[in-house]
This record gives structure tokens, C-alpha cells and sequence, in this order.
């Protein structure tokens, strides 16, 4: 189930100041980012953020205006696509129609000069290791599209490239297949060891497969960290806006370091923020349901599975959403009071 | 333009489709076989017979319409050339102006399909003096017709290409072959015109087809290709110009037969249904 010469480690790739200028727009305005070898990395952020630029920077795709890009620690700027040893797979599908898929597989060997019965060989391991060794014969047009992805896949890591670059992949597919592709390519980069960056707007998605999510704007990287960090400890309120669901809440930061929202006293995850009014965002898992605190009145709920997402109207007027297990009640009307966990929250100023 | 007739979906049923091709068949037909009767006339006194084939054909090649063989020559040579003038200049401007500048599509559009707005008479006109410098450069000979003719096929040879060329997703198909190792070259050769195959062929068809029946050009340019031969026959004696003319649509179909055969697809494609 995997190539015929493994890999224990891949590279480090680093991303030094890296601009890049377009008639009328600056898509990336001093992108530094640095992937540890066998690290798979997400870029996260809204279109026109400067994400798909940068991946394709990084494959030579594009040049930049400014700044450097080194693969294992040297610089690849001057080199064309063809010579950058990546691997990638696109958004649209990207077989060539007029080949099999044995010989779409067998493409990049073939640039490598790799000798025929070799090629073969490796083709198939390839298609194997993404499922499809008994379709080798067929062609593009003959495939599902989550099949066409996966022999985009094994094109790209057939010649066991030094870095894999997926452009995203999986958004021209159906929700099933995307969810089951996204687990498997994560399987198979664990597997190869690869240094893999990763370009998506589906946060849900990047949080899932990523070791690291950077997530972007602006032509710019927000924040760069793994998931669980970058969801529990948003450093800016884009962040903590675009990475899963937040309740936009009005606030005060006082004196001592804190943000009191709706009379209750919660930790920063930014002390540095200045005295003054704020908007708060916290997260629909860190609001629960209490006996006493905030009165509010259940707006409308929905049944999601093994929760239940409930949205609630303040005295303030301020619509609340608070996700809580599938069996508590929350019936349109009722008269509820909330509480909040206290988990550290990101907040913007207001003017 | 057949690539574009097989898109449309749902297709017709097979009486609808054995209909169309029976009234097209008979539109081709009839004027054929019409022309095959005229040319086996026995003149005033009625009924038919060869002889006058035969006559053609008793001279051999050296005999009195050994022009028309030279014409005919003539005609090939710049079927040829207008081709490889059309594939050479025209598919990798397209190709480029698709991948690097597609703010010129327009104007591209624009300049291509010109040709065929301006009648050929005109274009005559202002060519005469260009063909004076081209003599100069390249010598008198027939060949030189090609650079004309090269114009004149444009709009026919742009729309083909041009449809396939949009019907292919060029940009990310040139960068998954250079992501994978290839060149410029090697995405040209071994993954655009594979892919471009349709388009070209059709193009080229075309391009044939109209240099095959070209006159007015050649004939006010003072060269000889095969229509202005036939028209020189057959001011002579007119049965003979129909059956050259009758030759020459036979000949025209083996060659397109030819092309056809040497840019069809390999192995078992077309049977997969590869074609959509």
C-alpha cells in the first residue's frame, strides 16, 4: 500500500518575506512561513486572500515579486516548475483527457526517464495506493470525479516529489466523498512522510487534516498554529470569526486584564488589548445553559445529530448561539438563563 | 465543425439521424451523378458511353491535359503549405494567447475572422502590390500563393481550433505537465496538440477544402492551381472540364480521407466513446 521506496522525513520548506506584486494588487505582502519536514500544513482563508498565490509561488507557478523560497534549504526562486521536484493536485480536474490513467500516472516518470518496465511498476503501486489499480486501463472522462482526484494524487506522488502541493482538491466534490478523500489523503501523507501544503476555505476541513493551520489575510498569514490552539486561542478577531462558529458579544476590558461581557469577568486571550469597549467573541460551547445568570429567550434550535445548536435573544437584544447536547430541551419561547464557562476570549476594540 | 455537432445531447433518434443523412447524402448526390451523366453523353445523337473518358485518359499523362496535372500539382503544393503555414503560425499564437494573454482573445478573434468579410476581389487589390515584393524575396513561384491563402482560411481554421481550444482547460492541464516535470516543448507536443488533435484536423480539412477550390486569387495573380485550369478546359470543350472537376472531387475526398486517417485516433479510442 505505499511506494515502492519510502520516505522517512521529508523537507523543510520556508517562505522568507515573500511578496507578490499583480497589476493593481499586492496578493501576498510579506508571507513568512516555514514547514517542518513531513509537516502537513493548511492555508486557511477567505478567496482572494492570497492562499492560492502562494502555493503557487511555491511551485513556480508564479514568480514572486520579492522575498525567497527555499526547498531542504535551497532557494528555488530561479528554478522553472518543471525543476522544483513538487508534486500538486488542482482544483479542476487536471488529467490529461487524451491518456489512461496508467499513463497519466506514468507522466511524470516518463519526464524522469524512468525506464519502461520501472514505470509501470511504479504507476500501479501508485494507483494502488489510491484504490484505483483496476481502472489503470480507463480514461478521465470515465471516472467519478473524487476517482479523478485520487489519480491526480498518485500522478502527483509517483515520482516521490520533495514537497506535495494540493490546491483544493476536494472542493468541486460532493460532501461524502470529500470527507472520506480528505481522511485518506491525510492517511497517505503520514504514511510517505511528505511535507504537504495544503490550500483551502473550508476551515472544517483544514482543522481536520492539518498539523498546522495558517490561516490568512490580506496577503498575509493572521495566525499560524495547530488546531486546537488556533480554535481555543484566536489571537485576532478574523481569526476567531473565520475558524469555526463565534458569538459576536459587546464587552469592557478593565483594569485587570479581563473583558466583562454581559457582567461576567473573562480572561484575554490577548492581554496587550487597551482599556476600553470591545466586541467579544466566544465560542457556542463556552455558553451554557444555568439555573440562574443571563436571562435570555430561546430564539430557535436545531437538531444537528449528537447536538443540538440553540440560538437565543438577550435583554440586550444580542442573538446568542449555544451548542449543547441533543437531549436538553430548548423549545421556541422558553425563558432560559445562560452561563459562560470562562474560557479565555479574542475581542476586537470598538470605536 | 463535427465536435460541436456531438456535444448536443439529447442525440437524435436513428430515423431522425438516417433522415438527415439521407437528404444531405441526396443534396451531394444528385449534382454528382448529374455531372457523371453529362459526361457520358454521346453528343446530338443521344444515348451514353466512356468515350469521352477515354479520351482523357488515352493521352497519359503527357497528353494534351497534361496542364491540368499541373495544376492539379500546383494545387496540392499549396494545400500543403497553407496548411503547415496555418498549424505553424496559427495554433501556437492561439495556444499562447489562451495561457499568457487572454486580454488579446478579442482582438485575435477579431483579426482572424476578418478575412472573410472582405471579398476575395478586394483583397486581390491590395495583395498585388505585396506579391510584388514577395517575388522579389521568395521568386515567382506557385507556393508563394500559400501566404494569400494563408489569410483567407483564418476565420474557418480559427473557429475549429478555437472550439476545442475552450472545450480543453489548457491553463491547468499545461501546469499539472509542468508541475510533473515537462517543459514548455513537452506540454506543447506531448499534451496540448494531442488534445488540440480534433481542432487541428478540422482546421486543416477545411483548409484544404478551400485552397482546393480557390480561384480568384490565383486567377487574378496570373498563377495556375487547379481551378483555373478548369475554367481554361473547359471554355475549350466543357465535357472534359467536368470530368476533371468530377476527378478532382474524388481526388479532394481521398485526401481528406488520407488526413483523416493519419490524425485518427490510435487503438480502440473511438470506440469508448473517448470522443465527448
Amino acid at each position: 500500500m505505499s511506494l515502492t521506496t519510502r520516505r522517512d522525513a521529508g523537507v523543510t520548506v520556508e517562505f522568507r518575506s515573500v511578496v507578490k506584486e499583480f497589476p493593481g494588487h499586492r496578493a501576498l505582502d510579506g508571507v513568512d512561513l516555514t514547514l517542518q519536514p513531513g509537516e502537513f500544513v493548511a492555508l486557511l482563508g477567505p478567496s482572494g486572500c492570497g492562499k492560492t498565490t502562494a502555493l503557487r509561488v511555491l511551485a513556480g507557478l508564479e514568480d514572486a515579486t520579492s522575498g525567497s523560497i527555499t526547498i531542504d534549504g535551497t532557494d528555488v526562486s530561479g528554478l522553472p516548475a518543471n525543476r522544483r521536484d513538487i508534486g500538486m493536485v488542482f482544483q479542476s480536474y487536471s488529467l490529461f483527457p487524451h491518456l489512461t490513467v496508467l499513463s497519466n500516472v506514468e507522466f511524470g516518470l516518463r519526464m524522469r526517464k524512468v525506464p519502461k518496465d520501472e514505470r509501470r511498476t511504479r504507476a500501479l503501486a501508485a494507483l494502488d495506493m489510491v484504490g484505483l489499480g483496476v481502472q489503470a486501463e480507463r480514461y478521465a472522462h470515465q471516472l467519478s470525479g473524487g476517482q479523478q482526484q485520487r489519480v491526480a494524487l498518485a500522478r502527483a506522488l509517483v515520482t516521490e516529489p520533495r514537497v506535495l502541493l494540493l490546491d483544493e482538491p476536494l472542493s468541486a466534490l460532493d460532501a461524502r466523498v470529500r470527507v472520506q478523500l480528505r481522511d485518506e489523503i491525510r492517511r497517505i501523507q503520514i504514511d510517505l512522510g511528505i511535507t504537504t501544503l495544503f490550500v483551502t476555505h473550508d476551515q472544517e476541513e483544514a482543522l481536520a487534516v492539518a498539523d498546522r493551520v495558517a490561516v490568512m489575510r490580506a496577503g498575509t498569514i493572521e495566525q499560524i498554529g495547530a488546531p486546537e490552539e488556533l480554535y481555543t486561542r484566536a489571537r485576532t478577531s478574523f481569526v476567531a470569526e473565520f475558524v469555526g462558529l463565534s458569538n459576536r458579544l459587546d464587552g469592557e476590558v478593565d483594569e485587570s486584564g479581563t473583558v466583562v461581557v454581559e457582567g461576567v469577568r473573562l480572561p484575554l486571550i490577548d492581554t496587550t488589548t487597551p482599556l476600553g469597549p470591545v466586541s467579544a467573541y466566544v465560542r457556542p460551547e463556552d455558553v451554557v445553559f444555568a439555573t440562574e445568570g443571563i436571562p435570555a429567550e430561546v430564539v430557535s434550535s436545531s437538531f444537528l445529530g449528537s447536538f443540538r445548536r440553540t440560538t437565543v435573544r438577550l435583554s440586550s437584544g444580542a442573538l446568542v448561539r449555544i451548542q449543547h447536547g441533543a437531549t436538553a430541551p430548548a423549545a421556541v419561547g422558553d425563558s432560559v438563563f445562560l452561563a459562560l464557562t470562562g474560557a479565555a476570549v479574542a475581542v476586537q476594540q470598538r470605536a | 465543425m463535427s465536435g460541436q455537432a456531438k456535444a448536443f445531447r439529447p442525440e437524435p433518434s436513428a430515423l431522425t439521424r438516417w433522415l438527415i443523412l439521407g437528404i444531405v447524402g441526396l443534396v451531394f448526390l444528385v449534382p454528382i451523378i448529374a455531372m457523371v451523366e453529362f459526361t457520358l453523353r454521346r453528343g446530338l445523337e443521344g444515348g451514353y458511353d466512356f468515350s469521352r473518358w477515354i479520351a482523357v485518359f488515352s493521352g497519359g499523362l503527357t497528353g494534351e491535359y497534361k496542364g491540368i496535372l499541373t495544376a492539379l500539382g500546383n494545387s496540392v503544393v499549396l494545400a500543403i503549405v497553407t496548411v503547415i503555414v496555418m498549424l505553424v503560425i496559427l495554433v501556437p499564437t492561439m495556444i499562447l494567447v489562451q495561457l499568457r494573454f487572454p486580454y488579446l482573445r478579442r482582438a485575435i478573434e477579431f483579426l482572424c475572422l476578418l478575412p472573410i468579410t472582405i471579398p476575395a476581389i478586394v483583397l486581390v487589390v491590395g495583395l498585388a502590390p505585396v506579391y510584388s515584393v514577395v517575388a522579389k524575396m521568395f521568386g515567382s513561384g506557385v507556393w508563394t500563393l500559400s501566404f494569400a491563402y494563408g489569410i483567407i482560411v483564418l476565420p474557418f481554421a480559427y473557429r475549429a481550433i478555437q472550439a476545442n481550444l475552450q472545450a480543453i482547460d489548457v491553463i491547468t492541464l499545461s501546469e499539472a505537465a509542468r508541475s510533473l516535470g515537462a517543459g514548455w516543448l513537452t506540454v506543447l507536443l506531448r499534451v496540448l496538440l494531442p488534445n488540440l488533435r480534433r481542432g487541428i484536423l478540422s482546421a486543416s480539412f477545411i483548409s484544404v477544402a478551400v485552397v482546393l477550390g480557390e480561384y480568384t486569387i490565383a486567377a487574378l495573380l496570373n498563377r495556375v492551381n487547379l481551378q483555373t485550369a478548369l475554367v481554361i478546359v473547359s471554355k475549350s470543350d466543357p465535357f472534359v472540364a467536368v470530368i476533371f472537376a468530377l476527378l478532382a472531387l474524388v481526388f479532394a475526398f481521398l485526401l481528406l480521407l488520407a488526413i483523416g486517417r493519419v490524425g485518427a485516433p490510435r487503438r480502440k479510442r473511438s470506440s469508448t466513446g473517448a470522443s465527448s
